[in-house]
């Protein structure tokens, strides 16, 4: 007995490696660097992805037959945009100030390339069920990198992971810093997060060399 | 013959095995091999790779020493035990043993992290991906310690030389193969991670971040101050430095990069060598005048009072630039790096001359950070393969039309 056949549940698990979104397809990078400064924003952006994708799959694939081709495009923009509002009026209703720093982002999961490459390359094809599973394990994919990258940057760049002191005190220097240890401000930046997940996408294809591209 | 031979022996040995790359580098590091590349035409040729990176470091060895004495001076002025200099280039309060002691004890760790690291990770680099280990990092392991403050704490020091080594120049493949300035790269994490020992007032003089510790905690109460030039003309504060001071380089400052005296020299070392291209050099000179000068006109025109907080810069005399802050050293040794720099002759005196300008604008309208030519040369180093590529393309074109003109 398996819960999901061997095709579906390669739909769940290619996203989360070999088929990455972030790492393999390059897609959704702007948010990827926007957002992982801490680790909070970053699941909260992955839960954010993981529901409008699933839904959405699922909503897109339903219409799928009678949809005008011609007009898709607008169709899917507004299934995005119902649900991106929903993600965030729920966001400002419940947790306002995570809200807050998520500022536009939470909004411009709408221009996520993933969502709409999703959309018109799977949803538009399948049934809702297979649908619903390819929405959820490529928002997988992308939450995981967002996780990874935000895991880092926020230990090295502010010592804590969560809000939580990990290394120590800075200002009391305690810990880590009482050995000298001081934290990276350039993790905090931006730039950083494309490096990390350079490293990521390095990483990855030196132990799968099959990803490597020419 | 004794370590040639068992450098050799060793050679032999790992021929053909993982570890190869790494005695290579050794046995040709210090000795020329005993073998000739076999079949077909070579031309001999004295300047290759090993020299070039010597000369260079011929060239940085008068800005080390220098930075020893000039650790020591500012230390022991700092502190009140001996007077400012008086007499030249060549004042006893500068050039004695002490000074020279307590900079060499400062200054030899951060040498030696910097290549231990460095040729570390280039050794390992080589080694896994089965690539002879190329002599690029010589330079750059010279040019580290030159650019970092004194106090910079070793394992700070140690975390950036490996990323810059690994993501500055490993990543694209390895010496010759960067788009950025490694050691270029390594200042601008240090600068952008750790920004509270890398600008300031603090971090220039040696052991002038434990006083002012001890200030803190109330145990000292004689502070240590060491703002740079370029700090105190950010906040329109008045310099006590003399020109020459600045000149010769009586300053503090980073460990070598002080003495525009003996950049200058080195700069001309390189040029009469043809090691680094004056046409670089000269334009981004040039580049660094003009802005000044438009700089200067804007004030005396009055566009800009006193009360703006640009004026301090803005004011400075345009030629002070050049011998301020890491301007010269950035210009001869960073800027003239043939790997990231344009090649073609044209190209050189764009990129040099936009070198300049940027500098002093960066360095003026943003005093928080005042070592404009770092991210000025790191900006056009991005741009070099660009302006080469137009340089180029350019010249095809004339030469098609004129290619044209005499058919027609």
């Amino acid at each position: 007995m398996r819960l999901l056949s061997k095709k579906d549940s390669k739909l769940i698990m290619d996203p989360l490696a070999d088929n990455n979104p972030i790492t393999i397809q390059v897609l959704g990078i702007c948010s990827a660097l926007a957002i992982t400064a801490q680790l909070k924003p970053s699941i909260v952006m992955a839960v954010s992805v993981i529901f409008v994708m699933a839904v959405g799959n699922v909503v897109i694939s339903l219409m799928r037959n009678i949809i005008p081709s011609k007009i898709r495009i607008i169709v899917q923009l507004v299934v995005v945009a119902t649900l991106v509002i929903i993600v965030d009026q729920v966001l400002k209703a419940y947790a306002y100030s995570l809200s807050k720093e998520l500022s536009v982002f939470i909004g411009l999961i709408i221009t996520n390339c993933i969502i709409m490459g999703r959309f018109e390359a799977f949803a538009l094809a399948n049934g809702p069920w297979r649908s619903f599973l390819d929405g959820v394990g490529n928002a997988l994919g992308y939450g995981v990198i967002l996780i990874i990258v935000g895991f880092f940057r926020e230990l090295l760049g502010s010592g804590t992971l969560f809000g939580f002191k990990v290394l120590g005190d800075p200002v009391e220097r305690t810990g880590l810093y009482a050995l000298g240890y001081e934290n990276n401000g350039f993790m905090v930046l931006p730039p950083m997060a494309l490096i990390v997940v350079g490293i990521i996408i390095w990483v990855q294809r030196s132990r799968n060399k099959e990803l490597i591209e020419d | 013959m004794g370590l040639k031979q068992n450098l050799h022996n060793l050679r032999e040995k790992y021929k053909g095995t993982k570890m190869a790359p790494a005695f290579n580098a050794l046995h040709t590091f210090l000795y020329t091999p005993n073998y000739t590349a076999q079949g077909g035409t070579h031309i001999k040729v004295a300047d290759d790779l090993k020299r070039t990176m010597n000369t260079v470091i011929m060239a940085l060895i008068p800005c080390l020493i220098f930075g020893m004495f000039n650790a020591g001076y500012q230390h022991y002025l700092a502190v009140g035990e001996i007077q400012a200099v008086s007499n030249g280039f060549f004042s006893s309060e500068f050039w004695n043993l002490q000074n020279f002691i307590l900079g060499f004890w400062k200054i030899l760790p951060l040498v030696i992290i910097s290549y231990g690291v460095g040729l570390g990770i280039e050794f390992l680099f080589a080694v896994l991906k089965g690539h002879e280990v190329e002599e690029g990092y010589l330079v750059t392991g010279m040019l580290v310690p030159l650019i970092v403050p004194i106090d910079i704490p070793w394992w700070m020091l140690i975390v950036a030389v490996a990323f810059g080594v690994v993501i500055g120049k490993e990543v694209f493949g390895g010496t010759g193969m960067n788009i950025l300035n490694p050691a270029l790269t390594i200042r601008a994490f240090l600068f952008f991670a750790y920004p509270t020992w890398m600008s300031g007032d603090k971090v220039w003089v040696e052991g002038a971040v434990e006083r002012a510790k001890e200030i803190a905690s109330g145990s000292n109460a004689d502070a240590i101050s060491g703002e740079t030039i370029l700090g105190s003309l950010a906040q329109s504060h008045p310099i006590d430095y003399s020109v020459m001071d600045m000149f010769f380089g009586f300053i503090p400052g980073s460990v070598g990069e002080t003495s525009t005296l003996l950049i200058l020299l080195g700069g001309l070392f390189l040029i009469f060598t043809k090691i680094g291209s004056w046409r670089i050099m000269l334009s981004a000179t040039l580049g660094a005048l003009v802005m000044g000068y438009i700089f200067n006109f804007v004030v005396d025109a009055g566009w800009v009072t006193e009360s703006s907080k640009f004026y301090g810069l803005m004011s400075t005399e345009f030629w002070h630039h050049l011998i301020i802050g890491g301007m010269a050293f950035g210009i001869v040794y960073m800027a003239t790096d043939p790997v990231t720099g344009s090649q073609t002759n044209k190209g050189k005196w764009i990129y040099g001359f936009l070198i300049g300008f940027i500098s002093i604008m960066i360095r003026v309208f943003n005093p928080a950070y005042p070592e404009g030519v770092m991210l000025a040369i790191l900006l056009m180093n991005v741009f070099a393969p660009t302006i080469d590529h137009y340089v180029v393309q350019g010249n095809v074109k004339k030469r098609l039309k004129r290619g044209k003109l005499k058919t027609a």
